[in-house]
């Protein structure tokens, strides 16, 4: 009686391991500033697939380090396109997965100054404290750097500027007022109707290309390959859209 | 200074700074409070005690988050820095010391508070009847008595100050010459991967924290000997 | 308010469990001995005198009112009184020296009239050598002649003293003793001393109170408790009488001392004193037996004529019998401890003239003999 309960038993557990190995698990490195578009892409992506992925949000500079390191990311959406390469030059990616996934769009965001002229704006300096991305850690807070040098205002602004050590904390700096205005993404806006902003003319700092790379370790995963191809379909890229991303 | 480059140099100097600012802060905060502590009757005490211990056990990163708003327009930090017309205590190293001092509190108070525990009510008794005031008696005799205990709060203080990373990057906004520490800094170097740099801050700050709890360690050996 | 008394203290409450209601007074000069049983509450009693603990009541000292029935409370550090701990209890920190002055005043007011002199009190505790060590390095004694010497040296109006010699080996004991018995004599002070050693109170109070369970049962001189029957003292089976004799002559071939008290003359072996020195004298109750005739020749000294105060039965078959010294029954009281066969044999009765035979009278040291 014993025995059956127990033949029974494992074998009710072995067929779920199969099964989980059939609907596969696949972990994504996300950069911070795409963490809310990830989610509803991985949410959809699980409804349609069956397979499961696991995000993980942060810096792009820290996953960097932390994947050459071993970490266990299958696939890198970073917030820049240095990294990914780098990934790939070094050997800790496939060569031909590469992609761009979203281009980000940089806003000058207030919730005490008026910045629907954020020219007008900068120039004025009426302000205390810029807020930015620590530039060697996002490539939003380089754009933002970019953009003051193209405007003429980064060495009048410059003992202005805090920096947070990523484009969420740029964005916490201006949110809790603590910065009167700062350079965020304009998807860090998405759903807020708090205070003015000015979406940065194009041309003002070199595109943000976000790019998107499959590892080494998830050279052989079913789900992270999939999941890559859904992030370049139809769903995926209204998504990326509507979250106020362009698309390549 | 000494031959090294401003990025490297500025950091520390800036750490440096802020440890012994706020460690001399702490002392004057910690040591009323770790004497209330010991010796009160309130039936709260324990309370309290477990309000002053949380920042030991709260995230940095929570920690960090309530500091911006109580240092922002909209807290307390914000009526402060009106009085000399700026907006905000966050990114000012003024800032800073007060976080670190938030950060660093529960290991102040808590050595001092069992170093006066230690000294009893007898040696306060005796005072009392040499015509020693309480005021006196906390001078030339509680504190001397506890006075390891002090010496311990200030070293740990002191360390977990220059250690601190959590809170300053939450509320520091990362400025050279002003938030920059050694502890930001480092995570800048490790970010653009110069790894020299990191491990010589890096090699230097584990150098500095082993050299300072040996001292405190030999230090207070010598002081219990001597006030035993 | 009785002029006469120095030091009165009254306190009734209760601490905890334990219910406090004592009174008593004492003189302005002398050492008053607080004893009792442990737990009887002597230390709660000099703590409240001290201010350290708090509860309903009156001290006054020398006319000084320290805390009275209406609210008034003086704290213990405006209190000028020197308090001596059991366990000494010296600034671990503090050198001797400084542990000494800790409480002395500011301004020197050691040179004006009565004051007490720093150099004095360090000879009479013999601590000299003592004042730049560390209290570390000081043995159980010498720990608490420093404390002692730190409560005179802060020019108290009322010295208390709580069992300081309790925590000491009986060698140590007898070492220090005589220097209680030198500050007794050299210091104008009136002092509160506990303990629950009546040796201890035997060599050095003039006047004691003795408690039970909280409450004063007797306070007075001291021989006159010893010898009130009604009082546990007198019923031990140890019980003597203490009180202070007069040099009138030394016998130096014998090695005799004779001593004048109230009542008659004693004889005692000691080494020779100065004519006219006071000296402590106990004679245990079981040291004095009663005739009702002069006797005749005897190996005994002392057979003094006296008067049967009381009696009081103890045992089944003892009884304890209080004599007062003198033909008029006037003089120094002594117990007598005899069997109940004696007394009913010998018809003893109270008010009978009788001669006490005193078989063994101890001397406490004189100055002469202090080390």
């Amino acid at each position: 009686m014993k025995l059956i309960v127990l033949e029974t038993a494992l074998a009710a557990f072995l067929t779920s391991l199969v099964a989980q190995a059939q609907a596969d698990v696949t972990h994504v490195a996300v950069a911070a500033n795409f963490t809310e578009p990830a989610k509803e892409i991985a949410a959809l992506f699980k409804q349609k697939t069956g397979h499961e992925a696991v995000l993980i949000f942060g810096a792009s500079g820290a996953f960097y380090t932390q994947i050459t390191h071993s970490a266990p990311f299958e696939v890198f959406l970073s917030a820049d396109a240095e990294r990914p390469k780098m990934a790939v030059d070094n050997g800790f990616a496939a060569p031909d997965s590469v992609f761009t996934y979203a281009i980000g769009k940089l806003v000058l965001w207030s919730r005490v100054v008026d910045v629907t002229n954020g020219e007008a704006a900068l120039k004025a300096g009426n302000f205390q404290k810029l807020s930015i991305a620590n530039p060697v850690a996002a490539p939003y807070g380089t754009a933002a750097v970019e953009t003051m040098k193209a405007l003429g205002v980064y060495d009048a602004l410059k003992p202005k500027i805090v920096q947070g050590n990523s484009i969420a904390q740029a964005f916490q700096f201006v949110d809790t007022r603590n910065a009167e205005l700062g350079f965020i993404a304009l998807s860090q806006l998405h759903g807020v109707t708090a205070g003015t902003r000015w979406e940065v003319p194009a041309n003002l700092f070199s595109p943000i290309r976000q790019d998107a790379v499959l590892l080494k370790t998830g050279a052989n995963s079913e789900a992270s390959k999939a999941f890559l191809a859904f992030l370049q379909g139809p769903e995926a890229k209204a998504i990326i859209e509507q979250f106020g991303y362009a698309l390549p | 200074m000494l031959g090294m480059p401003d990025d490297i140099w500025v950091p520390i100097k800036l750490t440096i700074e802020l440890a012994t600012i706020s460690t001399l802060a702490l002392l004057v905060v910690a040591t009323p409070l770790a004497w209330w502590l010991a010796r009160s009757k309130a039936w709260f005490k324990e309370a309290a005690a477990a309000i002053v211990s949380l920042p030991m056990v709260l995230p940095p990163t929570v920690l960090g988050f309530y500091l911006l708003i109580a240092l922002g327009p909209d807290g307390p930090g914000g009526v402060i820095a009106s009085l000399w017309g700026a907006r905000t205590l966050a990114f000012t190293f003024t800032g800073l010391v007060i976080g670190s001092i938030i950060s660093s509190m529960p290991f102040v108070v808590q050595p001092i508070r069992n170093a006066f525990a230690a000294v009893g009510d007898r040696p306060l008794e005796v005072a009392s009847t040499l015509r020693a005031s309480p005021r006196r008696a906390f001078w030339t005799v509680a504190l001397p008595l506890a006075s390891p205990g002090l010496l311990t709060g200030a070293v740990l203080g002191f360390a977990h100050t220059v250690g601190e990373f959590g809170v300053i990057l939450m509320i520091g906004g990362n400025i050279p010459g002003r938030t920059r520490v050694m502890s930001t800094a480092i995570f800048d170097f490790v970010e653009t991967m110069r790894w020299r740099e990191a491990n010589l801050l890096a090699g230097g700050m584990v150098a500095f924290a082993f050299v300072v709890i040996l001292a405190m360690t030999l230090l207070e050996k010598r002081f219990t000997r001597a006030g035993a | 308010m009785t002029a006469s008394h120095a030091i009165r203290a009254e306190f009734r409450g209760t601490i905890g469990k334990f219910a406090l209601d004592a009174g008593f007074t004492a003189p302005a000069k002398g050492v008053t001995a607080l004893f009792g049983p442990s737990g009887c509450g002597k230390t709660t009693v000099l703590r409240c005198i001290a201010g350290l603990l708090r509860i309903n009541g009156v001290c006054e000292i020398d006319g000084e009112v320290w805390q009275d029935e209406n609210g008034a409370f003086l704290p213990t550090y405006k209190r000028p009184l020197g308090y001596a701990f059991q366990e000494a209890s010296l600034f671990q920190h503090l050198s001797v020296r400084r542990n000494l002055v800790f409480g002395a005043p500011r301004h020197d007011s050691s040179g004006t009239k009565g004051g007490i002199v720093f150099d004095e009190v360090v000879e009479l505790l013999s601590i000299t050598r003592l004042l730049d060590r560390s209290p570390r390095n000081l043995s159980g004694g010498e720990r608490q002649r420093v404390a002692i010497g730190r409560a005179l040296l802060s020019q108290p109006k009322l010295l208390l003293m709580d069992e300081p010699l309790s925590a000491l080996d009986r060698a140590t004991k007898n070492e220090i003793l005589p220097f209680l018995e030198r500050l007794r004599d050299h210091l104008n002070l009136p002092v509160v001393y506990i303990t629950h050693d009546i040796a201890e109170v035997e060599r050095l109070a003039d006047q004691m109170v003795l408690m039970d369970k909280g409450r004063v049962i007797g306070a007075g001189p001291l021989e006159d408790l010893q010898s009130d029957p009604s009082l546990p003292l007198a019923a031990a089976r140890d019980a003597a009488v203490s009180f202070d004799g007069t040099v009138q002559s030394s016998d130096e071939a014998y090695g005799l001392v004779t001593l004048r008290v109230r009542g008659g003359v004693l004889t005692a072996p000691a080494p020779p004193a100065p004519v006219g020195e006071r000296r402590r004298i106990r004679v245990i109750a079981g040291d004095v037996s009663l005739t009702r005739e002069a006797p005749g020749p005897s190996s005994i000294l002392n057979v003094l004529p006296a008067r049967i105060v009381s009696m009081k039965p103890v045992d089944s078959n003892e009884v304890v019998v209080v004599v007062a010294l003198g033909a008029d029954g006037a003089g120094a009281r002594l117990l007598s401890r005899l069997t109940r066969k004696s007394w009913e044999t010998l018809q003893l009765a109270e008010g009978l003239r009788v001669y006490a035979q005193v078989k063994a009278v101890a001397l406490a040291p004189g100055r002469g003999e202090l080390a």
